[in-house]
């Protein structure tokens, strides 16, 4: 691939990536939002909700990204969900790891040690500091690992809205080569940018992941 | 909603979801005798060979299966080289697979404790004895609940071959979308399936999981 071809098409290409970090961005947080929102929800164990739910997590985690997507922009319009192709994108990456972010927290609930809310419980906390001081801190810190670890496998994913049209990396590198028959150099571009992007987030997400267990043993740590 | 869309094409769609399932069957199979070749790779003792191993989990856990599979596409057509699109599509899922495989083995290995192979030499076992009769059979017992969750993320990626031409669960449905004009009931249908295999799947993992419970002490 020459350079020229490059400089030309870097406009679109800058674009490209800005559409790629804003749906890895927007709907990663919409996600974790819902996903956290859904974990709460269990909690209440109230018995039809919570079976609800948990169809909803297994029909998202059952399903594949791609028919979720198609459903959603295709299917969409015909019960009056009338979403350009980005909105689609965005939000159907938010509904899809919405059902992992919800298992996430789920288990960060779950990892907190029951001993700790009893001791809470005892030495006289209400029921809202206790949730707000010692099972949400705990459960927030178990959960953040496999979060970081959903986000990278969701900057992976972003490139099947190429599929539906959203104006990502991907599609923009698509129309690049089709335009200049450079197909075979594009793609190899684009494999070397992706993995150097999974690259450097799971570098970060190992440093948070160090820092957040060095915490908790200094917690374990006798005073 | 008209349901009678979904039972109308449902011959084409459980025929499509067969292919679906023979392709990530293929996939796994294929992507497991990688994986166990470069867990091989990753515990030897030479220096470049486990290097090697390190890069190509690196780089095929990290680039989109969809590049990958575009990749391997037009690689391959970049050389002369007329590959059917199937054997692509079973070769992109083969490595990508491979390379998760290869950390679940790797794991699976690591989880086996030391001191059953030291207690194994002590006892006069030779070296392939241990690997053999010690190693291996606790380490695929260990695996064969995170192989089978590999085996429904595979099964759900397999969707993106239908970008390759190739006539499985997502690409019929995608027919029969712009067949009927009825893309909701469409896709409705193809989920179910996918959700119908995964589901019957998961239950495969968590019982043989609770076997295996019983069998470790």
């Amino acid at each position: 691939m020459s350079l020229d071809v490059l400089i030309r098409y870097a406009p679109s290409l800058i674009s490209g990536f800005g559409v790629t970090v804003m749906c890895w961005g927007v709907g990663g947080a919409l996600g974790i939002a819902l996903g956290f929102v859904i974990a709460l929800l269990f909690r209440l164990r109230i018995a039809p909700l919570t079976w609800a739910l948990r169809v909803f997590v297994e029909v998202f985690r059952g399903t594949p990204f791609l028919v979720q997507l198609f459903l959603l922009y295709a299917g969409g319009p015909y019960i009056g969900l009338r979403l350009s192709a980005t909105a689609a994108g965005v939000l159907g990456l938010g509904v899809y790891s919405s059902a992992y972010f919800a298992e996430i927290f789920r288990a960060g609930f779950a990892a907190v040690p029951v001993g700790q809310i009893e001791a809470a419980m005892s030495v006289g906390m209400t029921p809202r500091d206790t949730l707000l001081r010692v099972t949400l801190p705990g459960a927030l810190i178990a959960a953040t690992p496999p979060i970081v670890n959903m986000l990278v496998v969701l900057s992976k994913e972003t490139v099947v809205l190429s599929i539906i049209t959203v104006p990502e990396l991907m599609y923009q590198m698509q129309t690049m080569a089709a335009e200049t028959f450079t197909a075979f150099d594009s793609i190899f571009a684009m494999a070397a940018f992706y993995w150097l992007l999974v690259e450097a987030t799971s570098r970060v997400g190992r440093r948070v992941e160090a820092r957040v267990t060095a915490f908790l043993q200094e917690e374990a740590k006798p005073a | 909603m008209h349901l009678e869309v979904i039972l109308h094409s449902f011959g084409y769609l459980a025929q499509a979801a067969a292919v679906t399932l023979a392709i990530s069957l293929a996939g796994i199979l294929l992507g497991f005798v990688i994986g166990a070749g470069a867990c091989v790779a990753r515990l030897s003792r030479r220096v470049w060979v486990a290097a090697l191993a390190g890069v190509y989990v690196s780089v095929f856990r990290g680039v989109p299966l969809l590049v990958l599979l575009l990749f391997i596409y037009y690689f391959l057509a970049e050389f002369g080289l007329d590959v059917p699109a199937l054997a692509a599509a079973i070769g992109g899922l083969a490595l990508s697979s491979g390379a998760y495989q290869t950390e679940i083995l790797r794991g699976a290995l690591n989880a086996v404790p030391k001191g059953q192979a030291e207690a194994a030499v002590a006892l006069g076992f030779t070296g392939p004895e241990i690997w053999r009769r010690i190693l291996l059979p606790q380490a695929l017992r260990i695996s064969i609940p995170p192989l089978i969750n590999e085996f429904i993320l595979l099964l759900k990626a397999s969707s993106l071959v239908s970008v390759v031409g190739i006539a499985e669960l997502t690409r019929v449905s995608m027919n029969i979308a712009t067949m009927t004009y009825r893309p909701l009931e469409a896709y409705v249908g193809a989920a179910l399936f996918y959700l119908a295999i995964n589901l019957v799947l998961a239950g495969c993992g968590g019982l043989a999981e609770r076997r295996l419970a019983e069998g470790a002490r």
